[in-house]
């Protein structure tokens, strides 16, 4: 999740919260057609200035074809985008004020590492010194100094990386596209340049639109996220709202890892259900700021750490059940435990391994109690 | 020994293939011609050291003397060369249209340029006499439509060689081309485009440098074999069309002057060995490139 701004560290960075704010892209009920598939469904999206937004979804969900059309590649069917307030569906990609970072990096083997970043600045018949100082100011900001005489195929993948995002933003572009950009980079040195690239959009205060299918990644580097699925954006929030509160399974079981318990409602109180869940378990209760009726179907997510387990059981609880414990996943700094309720469903509880694996008091085949609160879930409809 | 036995085939290789043939080229180059069989002296069997003894540069004394030599070597020169630009020309075109085709395509367009390599190299220069003649296809096809009202002379002239080497080479010059341009990644393209450049100026900047292996492995593949060219310069060159395979083969088979001829041929081969260098540079430069 990046950090707020340093000029919005008392007041939350959230443009889209302030109905005075002008959005720097306007998606306007685009819709995007490739013979009969439609790869974006009349799709609405206001993207604000200086926002890191990533676009995450499954391969075919339709965020890189929502990239390619900012970009320029593809032309909307209909509806129309807009880049601060202006249509910009009849502009070619030579004259957007958007660059590209594209996912095979697209580094012209034939040029040097300066030459690369230099392309775009040629294009614009910058002067000599102007060119030099711009490219040298972009070596330095990703720290490619030493490999400006380079070719690109003389360089490791982390470097390329780094290349081709100073090519992209060498041309100070008002928005920045970044299809994947950390794809083919090893998790170790992708986890690294994750905190460089909001470094660099910190920097450089240039808006990101990310696209990206791996979720942590969304998660750690934007302001926003949009979840996306068949041409529709289904949920946009902060990484935080889209983890703790997701607005349908979809969403919920996308990102991170979940327990879906299908019930009915039954209202209990302001705010509180009980969720009827099973014949031989008691009602689970559970608070929701959505309004259910009674006998409305209703899923309850809920996420594994927040799922207590322990062998003995709890004295006071909202909500506890016994069970059987199946399997368990080791993850080194966390325990997955998968354990069977008397029903046959199976409900995941993680904690932490506070204690080195030898000392663990829990193993397979263990009557466990699992045990969670009433705020700990959230209640979806569908 | 293993990595000896390995180096040495390719060199017997060599050996056997060319350099063995060189030398006896160059042996009787520096010999004599002589009323007898073979025609020329003196031979091996006249002993090592009258054999030595026998042998002098009168021959390559001689081609300066009479410039029909050195003319014949730059007309040739000069008609590969052209012919070499018009291949590429109209190579490089062919070549892009092919990569830029749709993948379902590509295997029978790649067809339709191997395909002419079926039909024998003779023949298909013949028939290029029955198109460019007076009374050709070409011609009555041009005065049926009232282009023109008297027939074109093309047969017979330098520019029915240039057409029949442009023909004939064409798909040594479309294949590498190609090569080059079916490996090159298409986002590329659009970063050239994304970062300001038009359709035009990305081709300039992107596409043909990138493809500039391919163009120069073409050029050669075309210029060497045409600078040599003897086939198509008499069957479709006129008596002014002065190329030194022509040349080459007067003196061979109607003067039976072999120690001329071995002249002219190892100049010839002097002369080619510059391109033949730079063309296995380039593609040794390519191959690293590669990996």
């Amino acid at each position: 999740m990046a950090k707020p701004k340093p000029d919005t560290w008392d007041n939350q960075f959230a443009p889209w919260d302030n109905p005075n704010e002008k959005p720097l892209i306007r998606f306007k009920d685009v819709t995007k057609r490739f013979g009969d598939f439609v790869a974006i469904d009349s799709l609405s999206q206001d993207i604000y200035e200086k926002e890191f937004f990533a676009l995450l979804g499954p391969s075919g969900c339709g965020k890189t074809t929502m990239m390619r059309m900012l970009a320029g590649f593809e032309n909307v069917s209909s509806g129309s985008i807009e880049l601060a307030g202006q249509d910009i569906a009849n502009v070619p990609p030579n004259k957007r004020a958007v660059n590209m970072m594209f996912q095979s990096y697209a580094l012209f083997p034939h040029l040097s590492v300066y030459e690369n970043i230099a392309f775009g600045l040629r294009r614009d018949k910058l002067p000599k010194d102007k060119l030099d100082a711009r490219v040298a100011e972009m070596l330095k900001l990703t720290r490619l100094e030493k490999f400006g005489r380079r070719k690109p195929h003389q360089i490791s993948g982390g470097q390329r990386q780094r290349v081709a995002l100073a090519r992209s933003l060498a041309k100070g572009p008002k928005l920045l596209l970044l299809d994947e950009p950390l794809g083919a980079l090893d998790k170790k040195l992708r986890q690294e340049t994750q905190f460089e690239l909001m470094d660099i959009q910190e920097t450089t205060g240039t808006t990101f639109v990310i696209v990206t299918h791996d979720q942590e990644e969304a998660m750690t580097v934007a302001s926003r996220v949009a979840v996306m699925d068949e041409g529709r954006i289904i949920q946009v929030a902060t990484p935080g709202g889209i983890y703790e509160a997701p607005n349908s399974v979809y969403v919920a079981d996308f990102i991170g890892d979940v327990n879906i318990i299908k019930g009915t409602a039954k209202p209990a109180g302001p705010d509180q259900y009980f969720v009827d869940w099973g014949v031989n378990q008691a009602p689970i209760l559970a608070t929701s700021d959505r309004p259910f009726t009674d006998g409305q179907e209703c899923h309850l997510a809920i996420r594994p750490e927040k799922i207590s387990i322990t062998k003995a059981k709890p004295d006071e609880a909202e909500n506890a059940v016994q069970g059987k414990v199946l399997d368990i996943a080791y993850l080194g700094n966390l325990s997955t435990y998968h354990v069977e309720l008397p029903g046959g469903q199976i409900i995941k509880a993680q904690t932490a391994n506070t204690r080195r694996l030898s000392r663990r008091d829990i193993t397979w085949e263990d009557p466990v109690w699992i045990r969670w609160n009433a705020t700990a879930g959230v209640l979806l409809e569908r | 020994m293993r990595r000896f036995a390995l180096i040495a085939l390719p060199y017997t290789w060599l050996l056997a293939l060319f350099l063995v043939p060189f030398l006896i080229v160059f042996k009787i180059s520096l010999s004599d011609i002589a009323l007898a069989i073979p025609p020329y002296t003196p031979t091996i069997k006249d002993g090592f050291s009258a054999l030595i003894r026998g042998l002098d540069f009168e021959n390559f004394i001689f081609l300066t003397t009479d410039d029909l030599y050195y003319k014949a070597y730059i007309s040739s020169l000069q008609i590969a060369l052209i012919s070499t630009s018009l291949t590429l020309l109209v190579g490089y075109p062919m070549a892009y249209g092919m990569a830029r085709a749709p993948a379902e395509w590509r295997a029978t367009l790649m067809m339709l340029v191997i395909l002419p390599f079926w039909t024998s190299f003779l023949i298909r220069v013949y028939a290029w006499i029955g198109i460019l003649s007076n009374e050709g296809f070409l011609n009555q096809f041009l005065l049926w439509t009232g282009l023109i009202s008297t027939p074109l002379t093309i047969l017979n002239t330098n520019t029915a060689v240039y057409i029949g080497i442009v023909y004939t080479y064409l798909p040594f010059m479309i294949l590498p081309i190609y090569a080059a341009l079916d490996r090159l990644d298409d986002s590329l393209i659009e970063a050239a485009e994304d970062l300001g450049c038009s359709r035009l100026s990305a081709f300039w900047l992107v596409t043909v440098p990138l493809s500039k292996n391919g163009i120069i492995a073409g050029c050669f593949l075309v210029f060497i074999p045409a600078l040599g060219e003897f086939v198509i310069p008499s069957l479709l060159g006129g008596s002014g069309t002065l190329m030194i395979g022509k040349v080459l083969f007067e003196e061979f088979f109607n003067n039976r002057d072999w120690p001329v001829a071995s002249a002219v041929a190892v100049i010839l081969l002097l002369i080619l060995i510059v391109p033949i260098v730079l063309f296995q540079r380039n593609q040794q430069k390519q191959a690293e490139a590669d990996t």
